[in-house]
């Protein structure tokens, strides 16, 4: 098993012929994700030629969802259209959207989850890198080369750190890793993975990347500590970060006393979960846990 | 981006929220103008993005236009809190009958937008939540429906404001969401509103907060920026579209992804006390490609720092592999030349790492050291930084 994401997943990409979309596109089909379709209203009926691979373009997500069965959506829109984009996909039902996208309005994330509430799409996303379920699906940016399936879960708000732990652990490998997303705003939390990890079979040990801002780590560690009965690792990123600055990500930013690395870590360490000084220390102690 | 009082209180009246008659003053000339315009008691007030001013001597009231010119003459130069008062705000004073407060934010932990306010205003804001939570309404906005004055008046009566206000509340309440949601505002917070003497309610003091994602849509903010105060090389590196932020240390970083970049920030200090405190000069990602033109603008922009004593860049090869990355490395040191000065330290890590590590042996720079993992090229970083 995995979650969100498996080898039956049908991807569609919003997007796709951007030249983000169309690099990432020729990327995942070369990862073996199952993509079934592009969405651009102006280029509805064409198709695009990746490596002898043709995509389908389609005028609108539901067309493609009717023509397809897709259930997942990948998302490259540029800020200015991003939030018509996932409304769309919302609108739609699709099962899953991910939304690539970095620099989307506060305000428009905002909206686009408010709007799906109730509804039946799970937004992963903006401003992340996607997820991978190893030898399964690539929905996203993630290198599909640096590891392969296996037993650990991975949650983290940030995409580099994602990469260098999967690199990090690549013998032992993962169910799936999903970058959440740096932003103030995203769809998908720690929580919700740390949950879906929690009651996935193949998944047998969870790594946790945080970084400053808000206050996400803390609410996973309560959520740790009541629900979670795997054994967790944790990393958080962002100790000498001064106070006041946007450190790369959106939501990056420690306020006053609030979002610090210090009370994340606390938080998790309260809550039993091991957190590592350094990626490379946080990797060692996955490996004691799972004895490779 | 944090605005001055004066940028927030023009963005308010724009909006129609009543503010009292001022103006912003960089010379106590230009105050004494206003203060003459004005023609009665105005209060001059320091414009520094920072709390406590009163308290520091950066708010004073002046009777008449001259005594306006020494009261900003007092004020412009003075240090609060680290921040140089370079402008003075002048504006009518009022008498103030009631207190009270009011604010829209957006609030991260529960996705959604959140609407607080009081009548019990005037004081800060965190210790009024600590000490009387009570007096404090806290009512969600959802971001889907926004506030019209059905929701202004749910708001209003939650805090309890009295019936000889509610309706100029409530039309206020509507006006500031009008400038939280049209101008994509993290943060409108009038503190205090204030009720004068003859009944009428007035923002006397505003501060708000503006979505930098947002800037494409609203093209007239990028005048809001306070160029002057920022950082040299962060104004350098912002034309150069680098994600880049000074910090205080010697040990010059380049990294790929804003999370490996803080990692790495944290694993430079952890190693720097061990020779005697070296810490990070700074913050800088170049993002996910790597390409050998970002990599020499950025080397460029931290070699241009003085404070810079050793270089540690710390790359993960994932989209882009790694000998494209140490391709761009030696071509981002030949673009160089004469200007690259300082040791760097080199991680590389990923995709193709064998390739990357040998095209930098073969390039042989003698200011290049290669290392083959982040801890341990953080520490010769640290090492080199403090010979």
């Amino acid at each position: 098993m995995s979650i969100f994401l498996n080898e039956n997943s049908k991807v569609i990409v919003q997007g796709m012929t951007g030249s983000e979309g169309s690099k990432h596109t020729s990327r995942m089909l070369a990862s073996g994700t199952a993509i079934v379709g592009g969405v651009n209203p102006r280029k509805a009926g064409t198709s695009v030629d990746f490596d002898g691979t043709s995509v389908p373009v389609f005028g609108s997500v539901a067309d493609a969802m009717k023509e397809t069965g897709a259930d997942v959506s990948v998302i490259f829109v540029p800020p200015p259209f991003a939030k018509a984009a996932v409304l769309e996909a919302v609108d739609a039902q699709i099962g899953l959207a991910v939304v690539i996208t970095e620099g989307i309005p506060v305000h428009d994330s905002t909206y686009f989850w408010a709007h799906a509430q109730g509804g039946s799409t799970r937004i992963i996303g903006p401003n992340c890198p996607g997820l991978i379920s190893p030898g399964r699906s690539n929905a996203g940016i993630i290198p599909a080369n640096i590891t392969k399936q296996g037993k650990i879960g991975l949650v983290s708000k940030s995409g580099t750190l994602t990469y260098q732990m999967m690199y990090e652990l690549r013998d032992i490998g993962f169910s799936t890793a999903i970058g959440i997303g740096g932003d103030p705003v995203i769809g998908t939390t720690h929580i919700d993975a740390l949950q879906a990890f929690q009651d996935d079979p193949e998944t047998e040990a969870i790594v946790m990347i945080g970084e400053i801002g808000g206050d996400a780590e803390e609410r996973a560690a309560d959520f740790i500590k009541a629900n979670v009965t795997k054994p967790v690792v944790g990393y958080v990123a962002g100790f000498t970060a001064p106070e006041g600055k946007t450190m790369g990500h959106a939501g990056a930013i420690v306020s006053g006393s609030a979002g610090t690395a210090q009370a994340k870590q606390e938080a998790l360490e309260a809550a039993g979960v091991r957190v590592g000084k350094t990626p490379s220390e946080t990797a060692k102690l996955m490996r004691e846990i799972v004895g490779a | 981006m944090d605005l001055f009082e004066y940028q927030a209180r023009d963005l308010l009246a724009s909006h129609g929220v009543p503010v009292l008659p001022g103006g912003v003053a960089e010379t106590p000339e230009q105050a004494e103008a206003i203060a003459r315009e004005i023609g009665q008691t105005v209060v001059v007030k320091a414009q520094v993005k920072v709390g406590g001013r009163g308290k520091a001597g950066g708010v004073k009231l002046a009777d008449n236009p001259e005594d306006a010119k020494a009261r900003a003459q007092d004020i412009l130069g003075l240090d609060i809190k680290g921040h140089i008062t370079h402008r003075v705000m002048v504006a009518q004073a009022s008498d103030i009958a009631e207190e009270y407060y009011f604010s829209y934010l957006l609030d991260r932990s529960n996705r959604t937008f959140l609407a607080m306010a009081s009548v019990e205003g005037g004081m800060e804001i965190e210790q009024l939540a600590v000490e009387r939570p009570e007096a404090l309404a806290r009512i969600p906005v959802d971001a889907s429906v926004g506030v019209d004055s059905a929701k202004a008046a749910e708001i209003v009566d939650a805090a309890g404001f009295a019936p000889e206000v509610r309706d100029q509340v409530i039309a206020i309440a509507v006006q500031l969401w009008d400038v939280f949601s049209k101008e994509d505002a993290t943060l409108v917070e009038v503190n205090p509103l204030a009720k004068a003497p003859d009944g009428t309610v007035l923002a006397l003091d505003a501060k708000v907060t503006l979505d930098e994602n947002a800037g494409f849509r609203h093209t007239e903010h990028a005048a809001l920026e306070d160029a002057a105060a920022a950082d040299p090389l962060e104004a350098a590196a912002k034309e150069k579209d680098l994600n880049y932020v000074k910090l205080e240390g010697s040990v010059g970083i380049i990294g790929n992804g804003a999370g490996l970049v803080m990692s790495t920030l944290d694993v430079v200090a952890y190693a720097g006390e061990e020779f005697g405190g070296v810490k990070p000069a700074n913050f800088l990602d170049i993002g996910g490609g790597a390409s050998a033109e970002v990599m020499a603008n950025g080397l460029g922009i931290i070699l241009s720092d003085p404070a810079v004593k050793s270089v540690f860049v710390n790359v993960f090869g994932g989209i882009t592999a790694c000998d494209a990355v140490a391709n761009g490395i030696v071509a981002a040191l030949q673009q160089l030349g004469d200007q690259a000065t300082k040791p760097l330290v080199v991680r590389l890590d990923g995709n193709n790492v064998d390739e990357g590590r040998r095209i930098l042996a073969e390039a042989n720079h003698p200011l290049v050291t290669v290392v083959d993992t982040m801890d341990g090229a953080a520490r010769r970083a640290a090492e080199l930084a403090a010979a």
